[in-house]
């Protein structure tokens, strides 16, 4: 089975202070890889060098054995969520979707959006929803159904999230996992199950 | 999805919300028709003189009006997160920045192209220029348009980049206003203008492929931080 994400010898250093050297990872199908380290430990870096958003990290990365163009395949969800305030809820799920070369019917947007506690709010414009529904407009994406996708990445993805809404998303994340994607997050909560695996930043202070 | 479609995709989202933005949208028509209002106002009422300039005040006015809106061309994108979503879309981001940049151009510089008769007519610009007028500045704030994405994209990361914008971007603002008010003066005096219209165009033309890879580039290290 080829990896999805290999990547070896990675470093960072950040004013003068070394996050992380020598770090090797590897995503395979089914897997879900959980960063996790204090502030300041390097997470959101290498997730963002990971999918290409930056160059602070030194090391090789490698998506799909270089087969495929990565971008195609990886949702990313990051700190700022992406989600533009002057758009309606479905108004944002459809351009992002646009963004990735997907289209979906009006029916399976409303069932994304209703999964994530958004019944209601589909078109009121984004500004007007608290912070926690700003996010779940961002992660309505996971909720549908999008074959061409099979790698999450998802930094913090569970902040600002009420107990319901960590409960649901960590059993999505863990079905898609089931499914044959491939999840790398991170998170301070902790997530528990077969599939995951933990990768601590930042111990080696 | 088609590329076409990604691409009509975008412009419906940029006017769309160039709409809800619509108070930030009359800043340039209006900025432009203030200024040159105010010129035979502050300058000389005698039509003549006014003739004699109004090709160079119709041009720095629609040029200075353009600047005033380019700041915010990436500015929420970059704020909200979108910017990192479009640099990590499965199509060129190239063919992306090309719809906001005319998307762009279709709520400043085009509502300036079709303002700038009326306001020649205050500064006694002679009838026959009217037309090279029009035409001079659809293309030349189609350039203006693209360009200014490129000091947008360097300055988005910047809390007051307006001035830093300014001074990155004017040097290549002038070649298109020298030429845009050459086209201008030459129809008005009789001249043949043809050569400084082809020049006009082939800066558009210019600016139109190579432009947004720059663009591209530069918002590239903005997301960096």
């Amino acid at each position: 089975m080829t990896p999805v994400l290999s990547a070896q010898s990675l470093r960072c250093e950040r004013d003068e202070r070394l996050l992380f050297d020598r770090l090797d990872l590897s995503l395979m199908p089914g897997d879900i890889l959980h960063l996790t380290g204090p502030n300041g430990s390097g997470k959101t870096t290498l997730l963002r060098a990971l999918v290409g958003l930056g160059q602070a990290v030194e090391g090789h990365i490698q998506w799909f054995d270089g087969q495929v163009q990565s971008n195609e395949k990886i949702w990313y969800i990051g700190h700022r969520p992406g989600v533009t305030l002057l758009q309606s809820p479905l108004e944002n799920l459809r351009y992002a979707l646009a963004l990735r070369g997907l289209e979906r019917n009006e029916s399976s947007l409303f069932e994304a959006l209703e999964h994530v506690g958004l019944r209601g709010y589909e078109d009121v414009p984004s500004r007007q929803l608290s912070a926690g529904q700003q996010r779940r407009v961002a992660l309505a994406r996971l909720f549908l159904d999008t074959p061409s996708i099979s790698v999450w990445v998802l930094d913090e993805p569970l902040t600002a999230l009420d107990d319901k809404a960590v409960e649901l998303l960590k059993a999505r994340i863990q079905a898609f996992a089931a499914a044959g994607g491939s999840v790398l997050m991170t998170s301070h909560h902790g997530m528990s199950g077969d599939a995951v695996r933990t990768l601590a930043l930042g111990g080696a202070e | 999805m088609k590329l076409s479609r990604l691409f009509t995709r975008v412009l419906q989202r940029e006017l769309q919300l160039a709409y809800r933005r619509r108070a930030d949208l009359a800043n340039p028509p209006l900025f432009f028709l203030i200024v040159v209002a105010l010129f035979p106002l502050g300058v000389t009422p005698d039509l003549e003189r006014l003739a004699t300039m109004a090709a160079g005040v119709l041009w720095v006015a629609a040029l200075l009006a353009n600047l005033l809106s380019l700041d915010l061309l990436f500015r929420s994108d970059h704020e909200d997160g979108s910017l990192e979503q479009l640099l990590l879309a499965s199509s060129p981001p190239t063919l992306i920045v090309l719809g906001k940049a005319l998307a762009h151009w279709l709520v400043t510089g085009l509502p300036l192209t079709l303002m700038s008769p009326l306001l020649a007519m205050m500064l006694a610009l002679s009838p026959a220029a009217m037309p090279l007028l029009m035409l001079s500045l659809a293309l030349g704030t189609v350039t203006l348009s693209l360009v200014g994405g490129i000091g947008a994209a360097l300055t988005v990361g910047l809390r007051q980049g307006g001035l830093l914008l300014t001074l990155l971007i004017m040097p290549l603002f002038v070649p298109v206003l020298i030429f845009g008010t050459a086209v201008v003066q030459a129809a008005g005096a009789g001249l043949p203008w043809s050569g400084q219209l082809a020049l006009l165009a082939a800066m558009a033309v210019l600016a139109l492929v190579s432009a947004p890879l720059a663009t591209v580039a530069a918002l590239r290290i903005a997301v960096e931080e």
